[in-house]
């Protein structure tokens, strides 16, 4: 398609209509008005407009935050743009690629693909078999044409150029001699159109398999404390999106344990806190019963189990703290998630009590893995190790509201019913605490900093057909290579008699532009002339 | 020899480059302003078409004069123009010549870029390491592609396009060289990254063709192509038309690697996606999709010559924005945000 046209209709439509009658013309059958609509869509002009179109398409999908790829992003944005988003969100511009004119656009545009390439695959399919053209009467007035003379008989002249032509993987046609005259036409670059055929039904089988891995794949993102587990169930995961006809019976049996997390970062120089690697140890059953296995899980090296891919996509802190109601009782302990908010690692994160008695109580703040401080910004994060770890919290008591039946964020805390603790001041009260540090709650009841365990993001996915799209687009690649590259050109060689000697005619046409031509006639014709000195 | 050695010595080299490249353009604007006053008689296909190439004069070009598509032009033959003709072609090839030199110079700057981190890795892990690898690949593809494609008339373009560039790179896009993060950890990226670069180079490169085939063609129609000077020595339209052609044909496969092979393969053990319409996944395949209506638009009637050539400066356009605008305006939201700060 890169060079020929993409199908007859193109020189046809506009060239050959004839001027439009001055009454009305004859209206179209449905069969007639069913091939020209058929004819508009598998023009190249109609390819090339939905090339553009699919071009502009996609350039909301980078703009507008995309609601399977950012959700957070998405929530935010709707927040920020309460009268953009009813608007967006009937434009589909929350999931672009997915939208029905998305769709549209690649789905015609396949259509079309189809259109161009079925009877293209037939001509081809009869041209391939097709003998060189005939020898044309008048060679000279080819693009490149030679001529000499050589002492040498036509049969042996000709036979070397049949063989120097098969040499160069020429197709080669011998010409029966009419009064004395015998003459080779040959052609090469067949693959050319091959190759173009190929690219364009690659661009199908790559898409076949985007779409096997879309509708039968899934992804998952679990966070995990370390010294924690998971087993691969739905319930466990804290964001899911499988593909429309995913069932989650389909979710291998494994289960993991991470053992330990290490991260290092750069200590000196400009780039202070750029982690140099991160690693995760994982036991892994691929089922129950099955054996456990260790892994060592690092960016880029993900572990594969039954086709399932686990990924280290992030990681963060949980501190841990123990929880005492007015009662004096633990109503909590152990490691709560903290989500990391930028680069220093300083991470917010929510703590509930349901159980505290007599009030529920809820914490909201700041981890802060090395605590820094100026008036100017208040507490902060100098590093993102856990060398100097604070956590600084606002301390809330009432009802959490988590027996209304309404699903609640764990990163969020329902306010509407809780009371901050203040300072006589009207102040809120600030509990900072370092490692070990009991700060006592107003109200009875007191929070204790007892540590700093890591978590890491773990992410399962599996996306089948991935192998048919990297098949297809290496196919694709092959294709092009030959449609690009590969130079279609037809030769010929006439021998005559003359004078006792032969003359022997040699020409060239490229049927692509750019190929040296010249110089290929010219070896051809040194090859022919072999040894024999009598060129004109 | 230590890291910081070879930092500085990749910070000096690059500022040599650019002195060396500032020389070259130097040349081409001497090679280009002499020519504004030696006429030419234009040669019009027809007429070479029927001359037997090896009577052909030697073309203003860097010196394959088999080629019969090489010169458009030919000298006048008054002993005089013939001086002058001689001392263009001097400066033209002085330009080459430290053209060489400086892309050499610019070599050393990337390598011991490269090395100036502990440990070793390539250097493009950053904008300014990519600008100045990108920067590269495109004095490498001109170079490349010069003697092939009869590339010369770009001479003046490149090497002013490598300046700016460069200067820019080293004034707003510097960074201290240091150790990629842990993403970046993988052979992928040299062989994705150099994919990159290459095809950008070749688009680059592509792009300057196509937007002088544009400029002629309009100087062309509005006949106000003179006798001497810039415009009239370029090659004919078609020439350059065909020029543009062949090096994007060529970058066309490499991008469609880069971004729709080697990306995914990395995004697929990095991110555990192979595709996940990032905005710069995104945009490479438009950029992808724009350069596929290019090679497309070159064989359909009603669009070949102008409109071919515009889409081309559409597609680089868009490769531009990719790099520039996607570092820069959704920092934050794209996995591949590697600009400073």
């Amino acid at each position: 398609m890169t060079t020929t046209t993409h199908s007859t209709s193109d020189a046809g439509g506009a060239a050959t209509t004839p001027p439009t009658p001055p009454s009305t013309p004859p209206a179209l059958g449905p069969v007639e008005l069913a091939r020209w609509a058929w004819r508009q869509l598998t023009s190249m002009r109609t390819a090339l407009v939905l090339l553009f179109l699919l071009a502009l398409a996609a350039i909301p999908g980078s703009i507008v935050p995309q609601e399977n790829i950012a959700s957070a992003d998405v929530a935010s944005f709707k927040a920020a743009h309460p009268t953009l988003t009813p608007i967006y969100d009937k434009l589909g511009l929350f999931s672009v690629f997915d939208s029905v004119w998305f769709s549209a656009i690649y789905l015609l545009l396949m259509i079309s693909l189809v259109g161009c390439i079925v009877p293209r695959l037939r001509v081809y399919w009869r041209g391939m078999r097709a003998r060189p053209p005939r020898t044309p009467r008048n060679l000279g007035r080819l693009p490149v044409s030679r001529s000499f003379t050589v002492d040498d008989e036509p049969s042996a002249v000709l036979e070397r150029a049949r063989a120097v032509l098969r040499r160069r993987r020429f197709r080669v046609e011998v010409n029966a001699s009419e009064d004395g005259v015998c003459s080779v036409a040959a052609e090469r670059g067949y693959l050319r159109e091959a190759g173009n055929l190929l690219f364009h039904v690659s661009v199908l089988v790559v898409l076949v398999g985007f779409a096997i891995g879309q509708l039968f794949g899934y992804k998952g993102g679990v966070i995990t404390v370390v010294g924690q587990g998971f087993s691969n169930s739905l319930s466990q995961y804290d964001e899911f999106s499988p593909g429309s006809l995913f069932q989650p019976s389909n979710l291998p049996p494994l289960s993991f344990t991470v053992n330990d997390f290490h991260v290092h970062y750069l200590t000196s120089g400009p780039q202070a806190g750029q982690p140099t690697d991160f690693s995760a140890e994982l036991d892994y059953q691929s089922a129950p019963g099955q054996p456990v296995q260790k892994d060592r899980l690092t960016v880029n090296h993900p572990l594969q189990i039954d086709g399932s891919d686990v990924f280290l996509v992030g990681h963060g802190y949980a501190p841990r703290v123990t929880v005492r109601d007015g009662h004096g009782n633990i109503a909590y302990q152990g490691p709560v998630i903290f989500l990391p908010q930028d680069s220093s690692f300083e991470s917010f994160g929510v703590i509930k009590v349901p159980d505290a008695a007599p009030q529920q109580l809820g914490f909201e703040g700041l981890f802060l893995p090395t605590y820094g401080f100026t008036m100017a910004r208040g507490p902060f994060s100098r590093f993102p190790a856990a060398l100097k770890p604070v956590m600084t919290l606002l301390a809330y008591h009432g009802n959490l509201g988590m027996n209304s039946g309404q699903p609640q964020s764990v990163y969020d805390l329902d306010k509407s019913q809780m009371k901050l603790y203040k300072l006589a001041n009207g102040r809120p009260d600030r509990l900072d605490m370092a490692v070990g540090q009991t700060k006592q709650l107003p109200g009875g009841g007191s929070i204790r900093f007892d540590g700093v365990d890591s978590w890491v993001k773990l992410q399962i996915s599996n996306a089948p057909g991935k192998g048919v799209a990297l098949v297809g687009v290496l196919l694709g690649i092959l294709g092009l290579l030959g449609s690009l590259f590969v130079r279609p050109r037809r030769t010929w060689v006439r021998v005559r008699r003359e004078d006792g000697r032969t003359l022997v005619e040699v020409a060239g046409l490229d049927r692509s532009a750019g190929g040296d031509l010249e110089g290929e006639v010219d070896e051809l014709c040194r090859a022919v002339e072999d040894a024999a000195p009598a060129r004109t | 020899m230590t890291p910081a050695f070879f930092g500085s010595f990749s910070n000096h080299a690059i500022a040599f480059a650019s002195v060396v490249y500032a020389l070259a353009l130097l040349a081409h604007v001497a090679e280009w302003a002499m020519s504004r006053k030696v006429p030419l008689r234009a040669v019009s296909q027809a007429q070479r078409a029927v001359e037997q190439p090896a009577a052909q004069p030697v073309p203003v070009g860097s010196g394959a004069p088999a080629d019969p598509g090489a010169a458009p032009v030919v000298p006048l033959e008054e002993p005089d123009t013939d001086d002058r003709e001689f001392s263009i072609d001097r400066f033209g090839r002085i330009g080459v010549a430290l053209t060489v030199v400086a892309c050499l110079v610019h070599l050393s700057a990337v390598v011991t870029r490269g090395l100036a981190s502990d440990p070793a890795r390539v250097p493009w892990g950053n904008m300014y390491e990519f600008t100045m690898a990108g920067t590269f690949g495109v004095t490498v593809m001109y170079l490349l592609l010069l003697r092939r494609y009869q590339l010369r008339w770009m001479g003046l373009l490149v090497t002013a396009f490598e300046v700016v560039v460069l200067m820019c790179a080293v004034l707003f896009l510097y960074e201290p060289a240091g150790p990629l993060v842990p993403a970046l950890h993988s052979y992928w990226l040299m062989i994705h990254v150099t994919a990159a670069i290459l095809a950008s180079g070749a688009f680059a490169v592509g792009a300057l063709a196509s937007a002088l085939y544009l400029i002629k063609d309009r100087a062309e129609r509005r006949g106000t192509v003179r006798s001497s000077g810039y415009l009239a020595r370029l090659p004919e339209t078609s020439i350059l038309d065909r020029a543009a052609y062949r090096v994007h044909a060529f970058a066309f496969p490499i991008w469609t690697f880069a971004a729709l092979v080697a990306g995914p393969i990395w995004a697929e053990y990095a991110w555990g996606s192979y595709w996940n319409w990032d905005p710069k996944e995104v945009w490479a395949f438009i950029t992808w999709v724009v350069y596929a209506a290019y090679l497309h638009a070159r064989a359909t009637a009603g669009w070949k010559g102008r409109t071919a050539a515009i889409i081309a400066l559409i597609g680089f356009a868009t490769l531009l924005f990719n790099f520039v605008g996607i570092n820069y305006f959704f920092g934050a939201g794209s996995m591949h945000s590697y600009a400073g700060g």
